[in-house]
């Protein structure tokens, strides 16, 4: 085999991410979770951490419009990546995604420290399949713990979710 | 829970990645789709001083039709192989076995070479590779190998991988068009792990006998088991009740004694194990192509 001039160990890194459509620039340790550098260094906390080994699904965020767990990935992993989190679901005046607004009309959450990651779940979800049976919603969920509704409003607002974005979508397809 | 220190590599071509595994040997860890290293990383189960980013490398990106196999290359993610037509199409065993795999979040990340080199007795992939006889490619910075499933699993989440290797691609062989195959397991609740679960592929012969069956099992012993005592009673039979039957008795033995845990006891999981030979095979048979 030919000699290669290997690239060189560090610890220490520089990244650029774009977050919710902000381009972010910034030296992080190389064992920096990606989930950690959304919260402590872009103090963007809706971004929330349960179990932090993959489990409790609430630090899900969008890497590429793809739904992955936050804990199980380096910062310095989403170089050059756009990732979007809670805070880029509401619109620019602060105004509910239909995805929350379902949540909040149903009652898909009591204390809401698992719905940032089901809302980034079910964004993925819809995406894929606009019109998900109870089942597949059950199942498309299951990498996300709720403790506290037993789930069934929680199916209740993504079937309402789900409808009103394929409303909006055929419209937007009409005009 | 946050990973300890260690020195981060993220090389563009496998020949640097493997100059890398060369220098550092032993105490190096390859970092592909983390769904399994980051968790051990973040519970400190896992300490290495180095760790290889191959995600870069984009020779490692191909899912590859092959004379007689699949070749997946070791940054393809399980969610590729997934909504790949040509696997839907060709090898639609291997997309029903990557739906088993945990949630949609980890196959977005997670890699199909990845879950083979981790060799969790409980995953899937390996399993599958095992029951369809696949191999593996090991390149090194000097050297390459090709490795046989059975040969490759040696123990809980141990391989035949030596310091300095990298497991590059793996090799899923094709299934012959008139055979039938059933993938199935049993998980207290959908994404965890499985109890047990089975891989079945069996080849009808002209006059619709079982010409050739291969079962293979994960969650059962240190690392996936083929279960060949249980193939010797199906060859030769059309799958009746009895034949059934006896295939399901001798699975049950083929449990290993200390796989009690948390989760289940030996004795359920044989129950499990014999019940789900049972409708495994059942399933395959079905589908098979006279």
């Amino acid at each position: 085999m030919q000699e290669q001039e290997a690239p060189a160990f560090t610890e220490e890194s520089d990244i650029a991410v774009t977050v919710n459509g902000h381009h972010y620039e910034r030296r992080v340790p190389v064992r920096l979770l990606l989930s950690d550098f959304l919260r402590h260094e872009l103090h963007l906390t809706g971004t929330h951490i349960g179990c932090e080994h993959g489990v409790c699904g609430c630090f899900t965020v969008l890497l590429i419009g793809d739904a992955v767990r936050s804990c199980l990935m380096l910062a310095v992993q989403a170089e050059s990546m756009a990732i979007t989190t809670i805070e880029g679901m509401a619109g620019t005046n602060s105004d509910l995604h239909p995805i929350q607004q379902a949540f909040m009309e149903k009652h898909g959450l009591q204390c809401g420290f698992c719905t940032p990651g089901i809302i980034m779940s079910v964004h993925a979800m819809l995406h894929d399949k606009p019109d998900p049976t109870d089942e597949e919603i059950r199942h498309e969920l299951s990498g996300n713990i709720c403790r506290c509704t037993g789930y069934q409003n929680i199916v209740e607002a993504v079937k309402l979710a789900a409808e009103r974005l394929r409303v909006s979508q055929s419209e937007m397809e009409m005009d | 829970m946050k990973p300890p220190r260690f020195q981060y590599a993220a090389p563009r071509l496998l020949d640097e990645a493997l100059t890398l595994l060369d220098q550092y040997r032993e105490d190096v860890k390859i970092l592909a789709g983390g769904q399994s290293l980051v968790p051990l990383l973040n519970m400190r189960l896992a300490g290495p001083s180095y760790i290889v980013d191959i995600n870069h490398i984009s020779e490692l990106q191909y899912i590859e039709p092959e004379d007689g196999y699949l070749a997946i290359g070791a940054t393809v993610r399980q969610r590729q192989v997934e909504r790949s037509a040509l696997v839907q199409e060709q090898l639609p065993m291997l997309v029903e076995a990557v739906q088993h795999i945990g949630h949609m979040q980890i196959r977005n990340r997670g890699t199909v070479v990845g879950s083979i080199a981790h060799a969790d007795p409980a995953a899937e992939l390996p399993a599958l590779l095992t029951c369809l006889n696949g191999e593996v490619l090991v390149q090194s910075a000097n050297s390459e190998r090709v490795i046989k499933a059975e040969e490759f699993f040696t123990g809980y989440l141990s391989t035949a991988l030596e310091a300095g290797e990298m497991l590059t691609e793996v090799r899923f062989p094709w299934i012959p068009p008139q055979a039938g195959w059933a993938f199935m397991e049993f998980a207290r609740r959908s994404g965890d792990y499985a109890l047990v679960g089975a891989a079945a592929v069996l080849t009808p012969a002209l006059d619709d006998r079982c010409m050739v069956a291969h079962i293979a099992y994960l969650g059962i012993a240190g690392a996936p088991v083929r279960a060949h005592a249980v193939e010797d009673v199906l060859v030769g039979t059309m799958l009746d009740d009895a034949t059934l039957d006896s295939a399901a008795e001798i699975a049950r033995t083929v449990v290993s004694e200390d796989m009690s845990d948390v989760h289940a006891t030996t004795e359920y999981r044989r129950v499990l194990t014999a019940e789900l030979t049972r409708r495994v095979l059942k399933a395959a048979w079905e589908r098979r192509q006279p």
